[in-house]
């Protein structure tokens, strides 16, 4: 494999996907920034007052951290899914599939791309949070490698999604019934402490569980979970990911006849 | 083994075959050689297997069987540097719509591990050259349909290959363009780079190529080089225009004459006839001839019949 190249490329497909970003940004940026807002208007204003505080935090505080997690998870899932699954649409992977670059080349500059869609909604969202609340920040290190192994999952995640897709509506259906739900039942807005023990054994069962919670650690350095476990877990999912992703793209499914 | 013969091959195909998933036969066990330098042109009618073996050949389609290698390098167990010496221009658009003409090729250039100042002078270079350059900032979903098959083009030569193959690049182009297009693949042909060329328009592969193959039903039925071809014709019929109307069609020593309206007089040549002895034949008979032209084109004669008599071999 000639290194050189492969970097080249890999720089060359991050700075499209950023490229891609920047030109659709009324649809990539915009939307999670007034969804978050409405988050924190409605549950951390209005509705956490009432609540009062959970884990000895303003419930304000303590969703915050959650609800940029997920800003993150489905804006890197989101970026990677309608790029890719774009390429594929509009046959313009072909650019990439002639070219003497690697497979790995082609998931690793998706995937950064998916990272740094995910990274600059997530910055949007904590300062919109700034506005709400106060976010002093525990273990900085935490934060910032659980943020980025997160994202990098689910830019994998995406990914592989946007292989198997064959219509627009595919790209939806992850999200829809898989993302969505498992990111409500993990812990964005309640402690699973809050649970019956049979629900709290399964909501450990769900994988962004320990992503919210390793997050919430970082920041307000609190948790339901071993931040041990979270980044064990994070690791075997991108070892497993991104092997998957090689699979299918060695083997051409969804992208050669 | 890769001996010095294959290292001179721009493209060596060796019994492919392609089933599609769903049991369509596209390819059933093609063979062509390309040499290096050549300019070779594969025709055939729709659904002939044209696409799929380049698709095969550019890795964009899994092959069923057999063997390519591309100046010797096999796409089984070399792909990448096989890669790195094809440029391909597709026969159906495949270009993001809605990114720039400039980004096009120079994202193209770094997919080929081109960048800084070197990238840089490529693409402009292929977009002057393609007369792009002006469009440079426009998206490619604001072109021509000819604007955005020489932006194709310009995308495949920007990493300047070895190997260019070309599906249909004059479909839809029209003539003033296709005929700069022809020149331009000429020039780029002479400077060293092979070119593989798929169209319909017959004149236009007997005009640039010097090698063809003709592929029916996925197989190949003719593969030879352009000049043995068209002496391989055996009869050829000329169209002339004639200066006053004649009442009958002259008898001609050696060549086959019919009137087809007042003044214009089909004349077919055998092989061993000479067009000098049918001149003089008809100035001993004060026919004045005002100007002349082929049937059809030949190769496209050839073409019907090749294609033809495998039809009537189907039937029987
Ligand atoms: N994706 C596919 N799935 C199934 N069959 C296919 C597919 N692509 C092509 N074919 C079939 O393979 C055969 C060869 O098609 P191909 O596109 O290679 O022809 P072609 O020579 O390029 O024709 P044209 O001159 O129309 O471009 C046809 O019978 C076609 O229907
Ligand atoms: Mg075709």
């Amino acid at each position: 494999m000639n290194i050189g190249l492969n970097v080249v490329a890999a720089k060359t497909i991050v700075r499209k996907e950023i490229v891609r970003v920047m030109r659709i940004w009324v649809q990539t940026i915009v939307p999670p920034a007034i969804t978050m807002t409405l988050y924190f208007i409605i549950f951390g204003n209005l509705i956490g007052r009432r609540i009062g505080s959970m884990d000895g935090f303003d419930y304000m505080q303590y969703i915050a951290p959650g609800l940029i997690m997920m800003s993150v998870i489905t804006n890197s899932y989101g970026n990677v899914v309608s790029s890719f699954f774009g390429a594929k649409f509009g046959r313009h992977i072909e650019e990439m599939l002639v070219a003497p670059m690697s497979y790995a080349t082609i998931i690793i500059g998706h995937v950064a791309g998916g990272v740094l869609r995910g990274l600059l909604v997530g910055l949007l969202v904590t300062i919109i949070a700034l506005f709400f609340t106060r976010l002093t920040v525990a273990h900085p290190l935490v934060v910032i490698s659980i943020v980025l192994l997160s994202s990098i999952v689910f830019s994998l995640a995406g990914f592989i999604n946007a292989i198997f897709a064959r219509k627009f509506d595919d790209i939806s259906i992850v999200p829809t019934f898989v993302l969505t739900p498992l990111t409500y039942l993990g812990g964005v807005f309640y402690s699973i402490s809050m649970l019956p023990e049979f629900w709290q054994n399964v909501s450990k069962a769900n994988p962004i569980l320990y992503m919210v919670n390793a997050f919430r650690y970082g920041i307000l350095g609190t948790s339901d979970i071993s931040i041990g476990h979270a980044y064990a877990i994070l690791i075997v999912f991108v070892v497993v990911l991104f092997s998957g992703c090689m699979y299918l793209m060695q083997r051409g499914i969804g992208i050669r006849e | 083994m890769v001996t010095i013969r294959d290292l001179m091959k721009a493209l060596s195909i060796t019994n492919l075959t392609k089933t599609y998933s769903n049991g369509n036969q596209a390819l059933k066990g093609i063979d062509l050689s390309v040499e290096s330098g050549d300019f070779y042109a594969l025709l055939g009618p729709n659904g002939a297997g044209k696409t799929t073996a380049i698709g095969i050949v550019s890795s964009l389609v899994n092959k069923s069987g057999g063997e390519v290698q591309v100046f010797g390098h096999s796409i089984d167990s070399e792909l990448e540097a096989a890669k790195a010496c094809i440029g391909i221009v597709p026969q159906e658009v495949n270009l993001n719509l809605w990114e720039s003409v400039g980004n096009i090729v120079a994202n193209q250039a770094g997919y080929y591990g081109l960048h800084g100042k070197l990238a840089k002078q490529r693409v402009e270079k292929y977009l002057r050259a393609l007369r792009l350059w002006d469009r440079r900032d426009d998206i490619a979903r604001s072109l021509s349909g000819g604007m955005k098959r020489r932006l194709m083009i310009a995308r495949a030569l920007v990493h300047e290959p070895r190997l260019l193959i070309l599906d249909e690049p004059t479909a839809g182009v029209d003539i003033e363009i296709r005929r700069s297009m022809w020149e331009f693949l000429r020039q780029i042909n002479e400077a060293g780079t092979t070119i593989i060329l798929t169209t319909h328009y017959l004149e236009e592969a007997e005009s640039l190529c010097r090698h063809i193959a003709i592929i029916d039903e996925g197989t190949i039925i003719e593969d030879a080089r352009m000049s043995d071809v068209l002496r391989k014709l055996q009869r050829e019929v000329f169209v002339l225009s004639l200066a006053e109307e004649l009442s009958a069609a002259p008898a001609l020593d050696g060549f086959m004459t019919r009137l087809r309206g007042d003044c214009e007089l089909e004349v077919e040549k055998g092989p061993d006839c000479d067009l000098n002895d049918l001149f003089v034949q008809l100035n001993a008979r004060n026919i004045h001839v005002s100007s002349l032209r082929n049937k059809a084109n030949r190769l496209e004669e050839l073409f019907m019949r090749l294609v033809e008599s495998k039809q009537q071999e189907a039937e029987l």
